[in-house]
């Protein structure tokens, strides 16, 4: 069975309907990517996994549990992480602060320990920067701190939407490095990406969407020398 | 020492807006609303003290808790009954929702209690402190003392409790606090039960000061508490603080050498200049609206 199983997923804003019956699966251990192109519906998918957004039909069965029916609240103490577009760090607050909310839900002060030290391995630059207020780090090191917060809830599988956006090639490099590292450890990742060349390199399976639909699905390494693919995304 | 004295009843007073405002403040900061029944918590906290003392002959210290609790429960039901079902409506909707909870306890307080003030026993009996002749008001240094007491506490579980950690995350980003595990609506429920459990106290200490308490009696310091959180930037623990105390030494120094009539006027003067020079308040951070 897979780890994360949706089907027939519907979402709308209003009466626009922005996805329109979606089914995609992602299995313990994969790297999976859900590439297209701005308003194809990506970010929404991810919000509709963690309840940010409402379903309107369909299901997100995550280990047995649909998650459609679950608080957003109640989803990253089962495992699910989620490092949304934009970041969304706690600006306002210092970078271990940050950290300390990404361990929210769990109790064990020893294994939190133990994850701040992880994360500190992944993130050398986070624990130079642990007092520094989250809003003046720069984006790059946002990016950073958005991973580490998520991993902070020691997640067996991680979402993440458009890591690389905004960040010099240096750093989407890096940031996809750090990606390879966390997949390497056993975290299953489902990666929302624009840069499509660069996320098929490092993942196993992808989908590709349009408009609120699967257009195309596959391995990463078929789709990377799709003729369509190569036209729509890689600018080839 | 006759200045020393007014300055020691303003910080008194001061320190009591002050506690108002931190509650309109916090409420502000999570929910970006302005809770205007907050004033009106005061009363119903001072009504409980009367009950709890005069009616079912309470020690002081017990009425306080009383009168604490009613509050915190008042005031976690308002929010869950009137401002919940309107979390994704426009702010002018709130708005006028808080002004109609506030006519709601105003009212009630009417038909339950009737129009005519009633005398409170002050809860808080302690001897003039004398120096040499001078003499400055027990209760007066009561007040400051519980209130710079209540603010460290605050301050404290702010920052340093994953409570209080979780209250200015869900401040800061609703759906990102989701995303880490913060029960939203609990975090805004304890927002609203320390800001009105600090309002009940608030009225304990404004009571024992003024010795009468009517219907209406939350709305003066309520407005003026709500002029403190602004004058310190809506939104900051601190500058409410700071807000406060600041007003209640105006206040007082202008009834003790200008004028008491026009004491109002300047204090609500205060506000309009500082908000022109300054208008996020005086600690307020300048935000630039997500869109």
């Amino acid at each position: 069975m897979a780890m994360l199983q949706v089907e027939n997923l519907q979402v709308y804003y209003g009466v626009i309907q922005a996805i329109k019956g979606i089914s995609f699966h992602v299995d313990q251990g994969e790297v999976v990517a859900l590439i297209g192109a701005n308003g194809a519906g990506k970010t929404t998918i991810l919000h509709t996994v963690t309840g940010l957004v409402p379903a309107k039909a369909g299901s997100i069965m995550f280990e047995g549990t649909d998650l459609i029916k679950t608080p957003s609240h109640k989803i990253v103490s089962m495992g699910m992480a989620h490092v949304p577009e934009g970041r969304r760090i706690f600006q306002e607050l210092s970078v271990y602060e940050n950290l300390q909310l990404g361990a929210f839900t769990r109790r064990d002060k020893a294994e939190i320990a133990a994850s701040l030290e992880m994360v500190y391995d992944h993130f050398p630059r986070l624990k130079e920067r642990k007092n520094q207020i989250a809003g003046t780090l720069s984006g790059g090191e946002q990016q950073m701190m958005a991973m580490g917060r998520a991993l902070m809830s020691k997640p067996r599988i991680i979402l993440m939407d458009e890591p690389s956006m905004g960040l010099s090639p240096l750093f989407v490099s890096e940031i996809f490095e750090i990606i390879k590292e966390i997949s390497r450890e056993g975290v299953t990742v489902l990666i929302v990406e624009q840069n499509a060349k660069k996320v098929l390199s490092i993942a196993d399976r992808a989908y590709v969407l349009e408009t609120g639909k699967i257009v195309l699905e596959g391995n990463a390494a078929d789709l990377i020398n799709d003729d369509s693919v190569k036209k729509a995304y890689l600018g080839e | 020492m006759e200045f020393l004295s007014q300055l020691i009843n303003g910080l008194s007073l001061g320190s009591i807006y002050a506690l108002i405002a931190l509650g309109y403040t916090m409420v502000y900061g999570i929910c970006k609303m302005l809770n205007f029944a907050h004033g009106d918590v005061i009363m119903v906290g001072a009504y409980m003290l009367s009950i709890a003392m005069a009616t079912l002959h309470f020690p002081p210290f017990l009425s306080i808790l009383v009168s604490m609790v009613v509050c915190a429960t008042l005031g976690v039901c308002i929010e869950k009954i009137a401002y919940k079902p309107l979390r994704n409506a426009s702010p002018l909707a709130v708005l006028i929702t808080a002004i109609g909870v506030s006519y709601f306890l105003q009212s009630s307080a009417l038909l339950l209690f009737g129009s005519t003030q009633r005398r409170v026993e002050s809860a808080i009996n302690v001897p003039n402190l004398q120096i040499g002749a001078f003499s400055i008001s027990g209760n007066s240094l009561i007040t400051l003392g519980v209130t710079v007491v209540l603010m460290v506490i605050i301050t404290w579980f702010i920052n340093n409790t994953m409570t209080g950690k979780a209250i200015l995350a869900v401040s800061e980003d609703k759906g990102a606090a989701q995303l880490m595990g913060i029960n939203v609506n609990r975090t805004i429920s304890v927002t609203f039960l320390i800001g009105s459990a600090l309002a009940a106290v608030a009225g304990v200490l404004f009571i024992s000061a003024y010795g009468y308490v009517g219907p209406y009696t939350g709305s003066m310091p309520g407005i003026k508490a709500f002029v403190a959180a602004v004058l310190g930037g809506i939104g900051s623990v601190p500058g409410a603080m700071l807000g406060g105390i600041l007003l209640g030494i105006i206040e007082s120094l202008s009834k003790a050498y200008i004028s008491t009539q026009l004491s109002d006027a300047i204090v609500f003067g205060v506000l309009i200049v500082v908000l022109l020079v300054r208008p996020n308040g005086l600690l307020g951070k300048k935000r630039t609206e997500k869109v």
